[in-house]
């Protein structure tokens, strides 16, 4: 069962992350190389604010997601929309070239050593049946669901996340009805960076956090949301859990080592065989 | 259809025995060798993106197989270094043609994540199965490459034996780019329901032209790790796939000087900016969104329409 309980928890991760993806592919059709870099730049941020400046945490967080909604905007409007005619294989290639640059400066700005912060609760064992959790991870599961929740409701009872929905469902006609669609696909990015930099508060206490992690958080995360169905959103998490728990059960049975493997073996496994995922409606592009 | 472009040939030749001449410094040497390595996988990617549209992010994948199948089936059954290689080509071609089965009919992000997918697998092996691979600490007991009886060592005989492979390379690859074949795939990259109207067998087309790439770029693999004489999985990892993709694109699509020249000025740039190590991420990151939004046609593009302006003047 300890697997199940230390999958959970990374599974969660691995939600956060994929439903950041899910936002900016509903509204934008894009996906974003550089949603693990959002998560690496929360990690880093929160040192800098809690280890460097020494600002108490509810002070740091809030400054965190802040700076996180303004990186996400800019993120935007410096790769997205200056791509003209954008094409499929143009904006994938605008969001690796976003990833590396962002990689790069991750590494100039906070080296290249791991980096950790002191846990923001105290640490405590709990006891399940077969295995335990600890307080950390608990708070890691917590968050996840608060944060899946709330975006839930945001999308289904705003009227900003309505018109989020309408722009999935057809961004000319949402246009024609008064959104700012442009607008909007500034905002999903910003909400996918702030959904990175939370993931990214919550687990450097648990995992540390290094420039180059952002590229297996994002791959993961991926798998996650394609796992559960590209663009669902309550597929996203289910697959980010089902990834955990699947990984976590893998690293038991096999060397960890090969334990990042299996993250690609799965997106390979669903792409071959169930492109549209397990809980996804809309069927993936096949010739 | 136009014609094989002698000029560019020619200029290709004259450069690398220019080279050859006046460049004493072993150094400045294997920088160029570099360059010619990069600049033969960074047109087998433009092949695969440029002409056909196929986004592969795991070259590197293909690159890694190329070197330590060349050097692990020459240690082990003690065979000739050079059939070896070309044993890694064939081997990684098939494996192309394996991935490639199910992969290439996905599209766009899906068939970029499933590359990357199978990249990181690799690699993730090439780490993990240290009792064939030597793990992340790399292989070291490379032989020497033999060859018609000459031994090729030392910085100065490799530069000739890859020049050669570069420019037989590029005169098939320009005998390509005039080819049937590259018209059907450019036709394939525009439209492919036109295409398939067409009578063109769209997915055996991609699965042809993307174990050809894996095959080229796994030989020279083979011979990168015999100059090298020392294999880790650092060398091809997902960051070297992400380069070629930046030489390719910044280069020009769809173009043969544009691997080169993509190769060139970016296997060189970070070389002669001193302290740079730190900052080459970010300036292939910089160069590759630039290109995307201010150059569509790469450096080959812009060279074009500065010849041409000047031509109408």
């Amino acid at each position: 069962m300890q697997f199940f309980y230390s999958g959970i928890t990374s599974g969660s991760i691995f939600a956060l992350v994929a439903l950041g993806f899910n936002i900016i592919y509903n509204t934008t059709g894009i996906i974003n190389f550089a949603q693990g870099e959002f998560v690496m730049i929360g990690g880093m941020l929160i040192y800098t604010l809690l280890s460097i400046y020494g600002l108490p945490f509810l002070i740091a967080a809030p400054l965190a997601l802040m700076a996180a909604l303004i990186l996400g905007a800019i993120f935007e409007r410096v790769f997205i929309k200056s791509v003209r005619s954008p094409n499929e294989i143009k904006l994938i290639t605008i969001t690796i070239a976003a990833s590396i640059i962002l990689r790069g400066l991750g590494m100039v700005i906070w080296g290249r050593n791991s980096l950790s912060v002191d846990a923001y609760v105290p640490y405590k064992i709990l006891e399940l049946p077969a295995g335990t959790l600890t307080s950390n991870s608990l708070l890691v599961i917590i968050v996840s669901l608060i944060t899946a929740f709330s975006l839930s409701l945001f999308f289904k009872r705003s009227s900003l996340g309505k018109a989020f929905r309408a722009c999935y469902d057809d961004k000319i006609a949402a246009g024609i009805c008064g959104v700012d669609v442009s607008k909007i696909r500034m905002l999903a990015f910003a909400i996918a960076a702030l959904l990175g930099v939370i993931a990214g508060i919550v687990t450097t206490p648990i995992t540390y956090v290094t420039y180059t992690d952002g590229i297996m958080t994002g791959l993961k995360g991926f798998a996650a949301a394609i796992l559960g169905g590209l663009g669902s959103f309550w597929g996203g998490v289910a697959g980010g859990l089902l990834l955990g728990i699947f990984e976590g059960f893998f690293a038991s049975v096999f060397p960890s080592g090969y334990k990042d493997a299996f993250a690609f073996l799965v997106i390979l496994a669903v792409l071959f065989l169930r492109p549209k995922g397990l809980f996804g409606k809309k069927k993936a592009e096949r010739l | 259809m136009r014609k094989i472009n002698y000029p560019f040939l020619i200029f290709i030749l004259v450069v690398l025995i220019a080279a050859k001449l006046l460049i004493k410094n072993e150094y400045y040497l294997s920088i160029v060798i570099f360059g010619m390595f990069n600049a033969i996988n960074a047109s087998c990617f433009n092949l695969l993106l440029g002409y056909t549209g196929i986004i592969s992010l795991g070259q590197a994948a293909f690159y890694g197989i190329g070197a330590y199948f060349a050097v692990i089936v020459a240690a082990s059954f003690g065979i000739n270094p050079v059939l070896a290689i070309f044993l890694a080509s064939l081997f990684s071609a098939l494996t192309a043609f394996i991935v490639g089965y199910p992969t290439l009919k996905l599209h766009g992000h899906y068939l970029a994540m499933a590359t990357l997918g199978f990249g990181m697998i690799i690699y993730v092996l090439m780490n993990e199965m240290a009792f064939i691979t030597g793990g992340p600490s790399g292989f070291l007991d490379i032989n020497k490459l033999k060859f018609l009886g000459i031994t090729i060592y030392g910085e100065h005989s490799f530069y000739i034996f890859v020049a050669i492979m570069f420019f037989i390379f590029t005169v098939l690859f320009e005998m390509f780019d005039k080819s049937y074949l590259s018209y059907k795939l450019k036709f394939i990259k525009e439209s492919e329901f036109a295409s398939k109207s067409f009578g063109i067998n769209i997915f055996k087309t991609k699965l042809l032209v993307f174990s050809i790439a894996a095959g080229i770029t796994a030989f020279n693999g083979g011979i990168y790790a015999y100059y090298s004489g020392f294999i880790s999985p650092v060398s091809f990892n997902f960051s070297y796939s992400i380069k070629l993709l930046t030489m390719a694109i910044v280069g020009g699509l769809g173009t043969v000087p544009g691997g080169i020249i993509g190769a060139a000025v970016l296997t060189a740039l970070p070389e002669f900016m001193a302290s740079i190590e730190d900052y080459e991420m970010i300036l292939y990151g910089c160069f590759l969104a630039i290109t995307i939004i201010f150059l569509p046609g790469g450096l080959t593009g812009l060279i074009k329409r500065i010849l041409n302006k000047n031509a109408a003047d």
